[in-house]
């Protein structure tokens, strides 16, 4: 049990073990990612509303720090950046020589983590540790990461991580995992430990032990949490949504809507298509290669001879079928985790529960 | 005797591949073996169509003469194949050249005298045509993907995937 | 932890050969002192110094020389137009599935080829010349657009000899061809063919779906046909996602399927 007024030792403590702390901060009317020192950088009595298309922070003045939930910034940039360089190349009259790009992780405090994106940094560890299991830059980054999971409180209309089974709280995949119980007489943390690293910050926290009345408060959290998310989405058929609808009328009618913006992809905390750019100096001697983030929204994102997706329609159905079907048979699990962002964040407001339940004549989780 | 051999010949020809004793009978009766040396013309575009072809050897060329272009191949019919459907559409005129690139042995058919018996004889015009549409099939089929110039160089030069 | 990113490694520009005006093939040997192990229907992605990466598939393997025969369509593969013997070129690779070349063996094989998909059958018919007493009945279906398109045709005389069944034909016929002109279909459908036999196909993505029904209805087994897919492979290792065909990553899983694997994916628009 950790009282809301020695947050910030958490946080000192995390810093003296090396981490560079990165928190939700408010910025621009948005629940965003930087750089926290104090518990006082934290976004306090504010509250988000979440709808397609649609969002806003209001101060609500309640006693909580994290009465949010995710804002357009998922994590995966700490992990991934949206841009890398790979290697170096030089070349000398005939000969070229390359050099690969050794990336510079750093020791990185992860601070507020939602369940939903815990299980979205796990789907990315195994998507980039498939082809040649811990040699990728992303499993080198994530060992040096430390996750601190908040459980969420106040979840928005548009999370649906219950039908994912990655939420509201985070059952592993952190280091140290929160709930807040906040209220007009008493604010305070009731923490977990999920690693050898967690318990090793845990033990220098010198806490009081949570009695059985914190942990049905934090129990009751959660269970509240659970109650309040009205989204779902039907697991099974979503998994088969590739196998059972590649052609359903529906498509066209989402290609109709869909700008093609690529906000989808840009927010998803699992997506993780690149592409590679390269640059070559003036004098011709030193070229570069790097790594940006991609979207299957972009027109020449497949070729084969030719635009494979010409269509938007076809384009948005390779992402959300890849997201909640094909993803299994890649890497033997969904790639969604029910956060919500790419319904919030799509300008045209189009909501990928409800798309899959007109698709498969079901209406999903009922409200 | 004669009779007896083109049966044979025919029943060795791929095109017509399991055919009846009776239509069997009927078609040898209106077939007879030729030979074109290379260069030599089987039919000539406008001509009467009164015969078909079964190629038992050799190649043979449909070319259409364009001005300026000379005579362009636009198929070719190789040995095992058939030669000619223009005998069954009305007018009864062929569409293009025919001319052998190499020496040809060929059966000829004649389609005056099968195009008499087809009204009366459901089971050879069944078995005609039912063979010419599936060759006619392939053929068309070809022309389409033909059309496609599909191995040819992507337009899109910003692709590096051939 | 200090971990370097995957980079390509140098490689020895051995041989440039010209093919046809936009076609040509360069032969590379490791620079780097190390070997390389490559299959048939493998591919590499090749760097053009400055210009970024392109898929191509290995179209001969012969000890540590590896061929590619390269069209020149994009910004990449123009610059790999440039290379010289002598020069060094960067690879990364091999990567992905290859041809069954193992489970052929004993049986009759079937290849059909269209375009420059003929290049990543070479390796195979080069192991089927090589050892041709492991095989049976071997019949290959060239198609291709005209005379002046056709590759690799002192292959095709050294294949004849070694008793594979070359059978060429081209689109568009031209006054220097004698041979056949239609599509590869055709001479496909007139041909005998085992039932059992192993198909090879690589072409035209449209020429493969046609050639397989072709095959299909002829009787053949469809455990036995094999496609190789065609897409904008760009990092090789399943994680850039380019490459996705409905449940397949091509980069990873194929370039070469299993018919029934991929054909249901085949007959979706837009996939």
């Amino acid at each position: 049990m950790l009282p809301a007024q020695e947050f910030d030792l958490l946080l000192g403590t995390l810093a003296k073990a090396g981490y560079e702390l990165v928190g939700p901060t408010l910025r621009h009317g948005v629940i965003g990612l930087g750089v926290i020192e104090r518990a006082e950088d934290l976004p306090k009595g504010v509250a988000d509303e979440h709808a397609p298309g649609n969002y806003r922070v209001r101060s609500d003045g309640s006693p909580g720090w994290f009465g949010y939930v995710v804002g357009q910034e998922s994590w995966k940039r700490y992990l991934f950046p949206p841009e890398q360089t790979l290697f170096r190349a030089e070349r000398d009259e005939h000969v070229v020589r390359f050099a690969g790009e050794t990336p510079e992780t750093r020791r990185r405090a992860l601070l507020g983590v939602r369940g939903c994106d815990v299980a979205a940094i796990a789907k990315q560890a195994r998507v980039f540790d498939a082809y040649d299991p811990g040699s990728s830059a992303y499993g080198a980054a994530l060992a040096q990461t430390f996750v601190v999971a908040i459980d969420c409180s106040h979840p928005a209309a548009t999370c649906f991580c219950t039908s994912m089974g990655s939420g509201p709280a985070a059952d592993e995949g952190f280091d140290l995992a929160l709930t807040e119980i906040a209220s007009d007489t008493e604010h305070y943390f009731v923490l977990r430990t999920g690693s050898a690293s967690g318990r090793r910050i845990a033990e220098k926290l010198t806490l009081e032990p949570a009695t059985r009345l914190h942990r049905e408060a934090a129990s009751a959290v959660s269970g509240r949490a659970v109650e309040l998310i009205e989204r779902g989405l039907d697991k099974q058929a979503a998994k088969r949504l590739h196998a059972d609808h590649p052609e359903h009328p529906r498509w066209e009618t989402i290609g109709d809507r869909c700008l093609s913006c690529g906000n989808c992809t840009m927010v998803c905390p699992t997506c993780f298509c690149s592409r590679r750019e390269d640059t070559i100096t003036i004098d011709g001697t030193s070229a570069e290669q790097r790594l940006v983030w991609d979207s299957c929204f972009n027109r020449d994102f497949s070729l084969a001879g030719g635009i494979v997706r010409e269509s938007i329609a076809s384009r948005y159905r390779q992402w959300m079928t890849h997201k909640l079907s094909t993803w299994h048979e890649q890497f033997g699990e969904s790639g969604c985790v029910g956060c919500g962002r790419c319904i919030t964040w799509c300008p045209a407001g189009i909501d990928i529960t409800q798309e899959l339940a007109a698709m498969a004549g079901d209406r999903g989780a009922p409200p | 005797m004669k009779t007896q051999r083109m049966d044979q010949l025919i029943g060795a020809h791929p095109f017509f591949e399991h055919l009846s004793q009776a239509v069997s009978e009927i078609v040898s009766g209106c077939g007879e073996n030729q030979v074109f040396e290379p260069g030599e013309y089987l039919a000539r575009e406008g001509q009467a169509a009164d015969h078909f072809f079964l190629l038992r050897s050799g190649r043979v060329s449909l070319e259409v003469s364009v001005p300026g272009k000379g005579a362009l191949i636009v198929e070719t019919i190789e040995t095992g194949d058939v030669l000619g459907w223009s005998w069954l559409v009305e007018r009864y005129r062929w569409v293009f050249d025919a001319r052998a690139v190499e020496p040809v042995r060929a059966i000829a058919l004649d389609g005056r005298c099968l195009r008499e018996k087809l009204g009366h004889n459901p089971a050879l015009a069944n078995e005609l045509y039912s063979r010419f549409v599936r060759v006619l099939a392939d053929r068309l089929t070809g022309a389409r993907m033909r059309l496609m110039d599909m191995y040819s160089a992507p337009d899109d030069t910003s692709s590096d995937v051939p | 932890m200090s971990l370097s990113q995957p980079h390509p490694r140098p490689f020895r520009v051995c041989a440039v050969s010209d093919q046809l005006e936009d076609t040509w093939t360069v032969e590379l040997a490791p620079a780097d002192g190390k070997r390389v192990v490559a299959a048939p229907g493998q591919f590499n992605m090749l760097y053009a110094f400055g210009a970024g990466e392109a898929p191509i598939s290995v179209s001969r393997i012969h000890a540590d020389v590896l061929a590619h025969t390269i069209r020149a369509v994009g910004r990449v593969t123009r610059g790999l137009r440039q290379l010289v013997v002598g020069d060094t070129v960067g690879l990364r690779g091999p990567f992905g599935v290859g041809w069954p070349v193992e489970t052929m063996s004993g049986g009759d094989v079937v290849v059909v080829a269209g375009g420059l998909g003929i290049a990543p059958l070479r390796p195979v018919l080069d192991t089927v010349a090589r050892e041709r007493s492991r095989f049976g009945r071997v019949q290959l279906f060239y198609g291709t657009r005209d005379r002046a398109s056709l590759l690799f045709q002192d292959d095709l005389k050294t294949w004849t000899q070694q008793n594979i069944e070359v059978n060429v034909i081209v689109d568009r016929g031209s006054p220097d061809w004698r041979g056949p002109v239609g599509f590869v279909t055709q001479p496909l459908e007139a041909a005998t063919i085992n039932r059992s036999a192993t198909a090879l196909i690589c072409g035209p993505e449209v020429m493969m779906r046609f050639a397989a029904g072709t095959l299909l209805r002829k009787g053949l087994n469809p455990e036995h046909l094999h496609l190789s897919i065609e897409r904008n492979m760009e990092c090789g290792t399943g994680q850039c996602g380019h490459c996705q065909l409905g449940p397949y990553l091509v980069c990873r899983d194929g370039p070469v399927f299993g018919y029934d694997a991929v054909s249901d994916c085949l007959a979706i628009r837009e996939l």
